[in-house]
């Protein structure tokens, strides 16, 4: 277990150092740069500031000093937040996103597992189809419009909820839904049809016949082994939802992270846009572990050392 | 069931009612000022955002409000008689940590301004202050010393300009030149001073009490303020949302007073039927640049070689130019656009007034333009005479337009201006041009490469004066987009700059924009416009002719 633990942390940080490779040379062969400006710069200014933040140093000079500040966590001065470090913007938004997409993520597998038990369970009847329903329309309504239409009616017309922000603690329900919309249907309808699947196993049919109860056959055997396809979704979700969305955090108006993706990009602010890959890829491989670590804790049949699989 | 759904219920209307009661919001101003600004620092500044927070919270040498030039620390000025040196007497005032604040403190100021090392945005703006030494020491070409900026004594700042200059005075209502406190800004380096309401020091209306990322900042009153008797708004709760929907939502919410813009959707709704929207005129212009030397050698040439090969491209015949321009139905865009939009006939907007006080766009005209279809006839046996001038036959023309490419940055205001043009375009002159959008950043790079036919243009001037905007198009300016090299018109704007009669110097610019408009190497399409939604209990608010709003002598009445 240490020995595989160890492997896979040397992978995910040899992968880390790939995707941020990729992504500093991608960004530098766009058109544009941080000071790229509607009213050009002086030359004089453009040479200080480049100067300033190495950019005036060969690339590969510049690679090199990122990974050994990476290395450090060190992820550098944004260039357009005058005077905060990428650090500062993580330290500063990361928590807010995180928070809003803890909260989704635990009320996604909390309430869509369950729907998905029961509407598996009651395959075909009046539950089944208002649950199937609603899961079919959260997957097709984008979250941008569920954002909209919360603050329309729960802040606009009824006034329960504020218009904007989360200074107020009930700011946290309309993002917490818009973000949860997608993949809290998406998980109800994936473990409605492992469930189905598992159930008409053999070994279910065995169980069931050697007399076992109904509850110990559907949580002990069934819901397990129906539970494999469903962490595979969760893992990277958790990833993807607490790193912030762009979408939701600009509707809500939430100081969170989700902005920085887009902004970082649209401005060329080469550190933030690199500290955001860095930060969501960092996340999406300690879930992608977590989920492999999983696996093995449900079906023992599957082995770490991925020797009898 | 039922019973957890009533908890859950009165639990938010419990929660919901102690979030709206409790607090005086008396005086109190609840604003939205749009995105987060990069920075806070005057002399950092570059963005129309971090302006309405500084005009705000400081206060320089004058205040313009509502086009009106009100003293500010200075009390008085003089101009000397040959219009060269300007001195200004400054009142007794304090900054807000309750220190003097002198002439020194401009010298400083102004000097860290310039300064290549500071990287400010918004240095070139030196070039046309016209101040002594000013442009040499923020190209790195002169020194501190050689810039003519003195402090005769504590409360006297001299300015030596190198000819006179009638907008000088009026321009130091500009963010850019309200004075820094030294000892502040050394405490937080790259203007994180501005931010930090420790260190933060300020000579104006409102200081800094909080600032968090992404989210928003507070000001509160400054009682050093030297007008303080006349700040009706102890705080200021400012946000950053940058979702003109969500800032909207909050407006009809009742969370906010004041906020910048509106979703577009809404506009010609809230023009009919809203007493709290405003429309105001913006100094600058919506245009497209025609590439006038495509092969880049800084020559308007030829069209196409003997062998018929690209030189410069179709758009240095002025006539095609001109046929192009006339066959543009700029009230139907504006109107479609529907935000109080003005058709352009020039490039300069309105709002400028000349030496006899008229304004410039009225007496400038159109150049034998109208704003509706009216050209179109004209446009057409233009369009013909063009293609005989260029070798073609009018079919021949056609194709050739059909392989040019119409470029814009990528955004759907944008799309929907590009579509109209292609449309009339194909109705009245029969070919249909190529649409082709780039992200933001990308096109800002081709543009000023001139990898490009036509392409879309904007500028939004920063000073009183029509030469602010016309002096783009001089040859060796970097924005001169469309490539247009005019030696007459590059005479009549220096003519313009050295004039030391006020009617010369308007005389030679009308002249310029005539002889602009004659070789038409842009298109312009509309003036700009600002809009603003305000809430009646917000009174005495108040905005410059260049944008920034100004709360300094605004009070609050919520009945």
């Amino acid at each position: 277990m240490a020995k595989y633990l160890i492997k896979r942390v040397l992978t995910a940080l040899f992968t880390l150092l790939v995707i941020a490779t990729i992504t500093f040379f991608l960004l530098r062969a766009i058109p544009g740069g941080p000071f790229t400006r509607e009213k050009p710069l002086p030359d004089a200014i453009i040479r200080a500031l480049n100067e300033k933040y190495n950019l005036d140093e060969p690339l590969f000079i510049q690679y090199l000093s990122y990974i050994k500040g990476l290395l450090t966590f060190d992820l550098g001065p944004s260039y357009r937040i005058l005077g905060y470090t990428v650090n500062d913007i993580i330290i500063s938004g990361f928590p807010t996103s995180a928070l809003i997409g803890g909260i989704a993520s635990l009320l996604i597998v909390v309430i869509g597992i369950p729907l998905g038990i029961v509407s598996a369970l009651k395959q075909n009847s009046p539950v089944d189809y208002m649950v199937m329903f609603m899961a079919t329309l959260g997957v097709t309504v984008p979250n941008f419009i569920i954002a909209t239409l919360i603050i329309y009616i729960f802040s606009t017309q009824l006034g329960w909820l504020p218009s904007n922000g989360i200074s107020n603690p009930l700011g946290y329900i309309g993002p917490v839904i818009a973000l949860m919309g997608y993949s809290l249907s998406f998980v109800s309808r994936l473990t409605r049809s492992s469930m189905l699947e598992v159930l008409r196993q053999d070994y279910v049919r065995t169980a069931r016949a050697n007399g076992i109860s109904e509850r110990k056959v559907i949580f002990k055997h069934a819901l397990k082994n129906a539970l494999i396809p469903v962490i595979t979704y969760v893992g990277p979700m958790v990833a993807a939802i607490l790193t912030g969305s762009f979408v939701v955090e600009k509707i809500f108006a939430i100081p969170g992270i989700g902005r920085y993706f887009v902004q970082g990009v649209t401005n060329r602010d080469y550190t933030v846009i690199m500290g955001m890959t860095v930060l969501y890829s960092a996340f999406y491989i300690f879930m992608i572990l977590l989920v492999d670590l999983a696996y093995s804790w449900i079906d023992p049949r599957i082995r770490l050392e991925g020797g009898a699989r | 069931m039922k019973k957890l759904l009533l908890v859950v219920v009165s639990l938010m209307l419990v929660l919901g009612l102690s979030a709206c009661g409790g607090k005086d919001e008396g005086d109190v101003l609840r604003w939205n000022i749009g995105a987060d600004p990069a920075t806070l620092d005057p002399g950092l500044n570059g963005a129309s955002d971090g302006g309405n927070v500084i005009n705000n919270t400081h206060e320089g040498l004058v205040r313009e409000i509502n086009g009106e030039v009100l003293p500010g620390i200075a009390e008085s000025w003089d101009v000397s008689a040959d219009g060269k040196t300007v001195t200004f007497n400054l009142r007794e005032s304090n900054w807000s940590d309750g220190s003097a604040l002198t002439a020194d403190d401009f010298v400083y100021s102004w000097l860290r301004a310039m300064d290549p090392a500071t990287a400010s945005e918004y240095s070139w703006i030196w070039h046309y202050t016209n101040v002594v030494g000013a442009e040499d020491y923020v190209n790195g070409d002169g020194t501190a010393a050689e810039v003519g900026i003195t402090a005769v004594d504590s409360y006297t700042f001299q300015v030596e300009l190198i000819q006179p200059t009638n907008y000088f005075v009026s321009l130091m209502a500009f963010y850019h030149f309200m004075p820094v406190k030294e000892s502040a800004v050394d405490a937080g380096a790259d203007g994180t001073w501005a931010k930090d309401p420790d260190v933060y020091v300020s000579n104006g209306a409102f200081v800094l009490e909080e600032y968090k990322l992404g989210e928003g900042l507070t000001l509160v009153k400054n009682d050093e303020y030297w007008n303080a008797d006349e700040v009706g708004i102890d705080t200021i709760e400012a946000k950053f949302i940058d979702d003109a929907s969500t800032a909207y939502a909050s407006y009809q919410s009742g969370d906010l007073d004041f906020i910048p813009s509106v979703p577009t959707d809404e506009v010609a709704v809230l023009i009919a039927e809203s007493n709290e929207f405003y429309v105001f005129p913006l100094l600058g212009t919506y245009y497209y640049s025609f590439n006038m030397d495509k092969d880049g050698n800084g020559v308007n040439g030829d069209a196409f070689d003997t062998n018929g090969d690209e030189v410069d491209g179709l758009f240095v015949n002025q006539k095609l130019r001109t046929a192009l321009s006339y066959s543009i139905n700029r009230e139907a865009i504006t109107e479609a656009l529907g935000a109080g939009q003005v058709p352009a006939g020039g490039f300069v907007p309105p709002g400028f007034l000349d030496d006899d006080g008229n304004d410039f766009f009225e007496t400038a005209g159109m150049y034998g333009m109208v704003v509706d279809d009216g050209n179109f006839d004209e446009a057409v046996t233009l369009f013909e005479e063009a293609a005989t001038e260029l070798g073609m036959t009018v079919s021949e023309l056609i194709t050739a337009l059909e392989g040019e490419t119409l470029l814009y940055n990528t955004s759907e205001g944008h799309q929907f201006v590009a579509e109209k043009v292609q449309e009339q375009w194909a109705n009245n002159l029969g070919f249909t041009i190529n649409l082709a959008n780039e992200e933001w950043a990308v096109f800002q790079d081709t543009r000023s490469a001139g990898n490009f036919d036509i392409a879309r243009g904007g500028w939004l001037t920063d000073f009183m004066d029509p030469s602010g905007l016309l002096s783009i198009f001089e040859s060796s300016n970097a924005y001169n987009d469309p490539n247009y090299y005019n030696d007459t018109f590059d005479q009549l704007l220096a003519d313009a700059t050295a004039a030391t009669d006020e009617s010369v110097h308007f005389d030679k610019l009308y002249e310029a924009q005539e002889e602009f408009m004659n070789d038409m190497p842009i298109i312009p399409v509309y003036h700009y416009t600002d809009t603003m939604l305000v809430s009646d209990v917000v009174v005495n608010w108040g905005r410059s002719v260049l944008g920034s709003v100004d709360f300094t002598r605004t009070s609050i009445d919520r009945g």
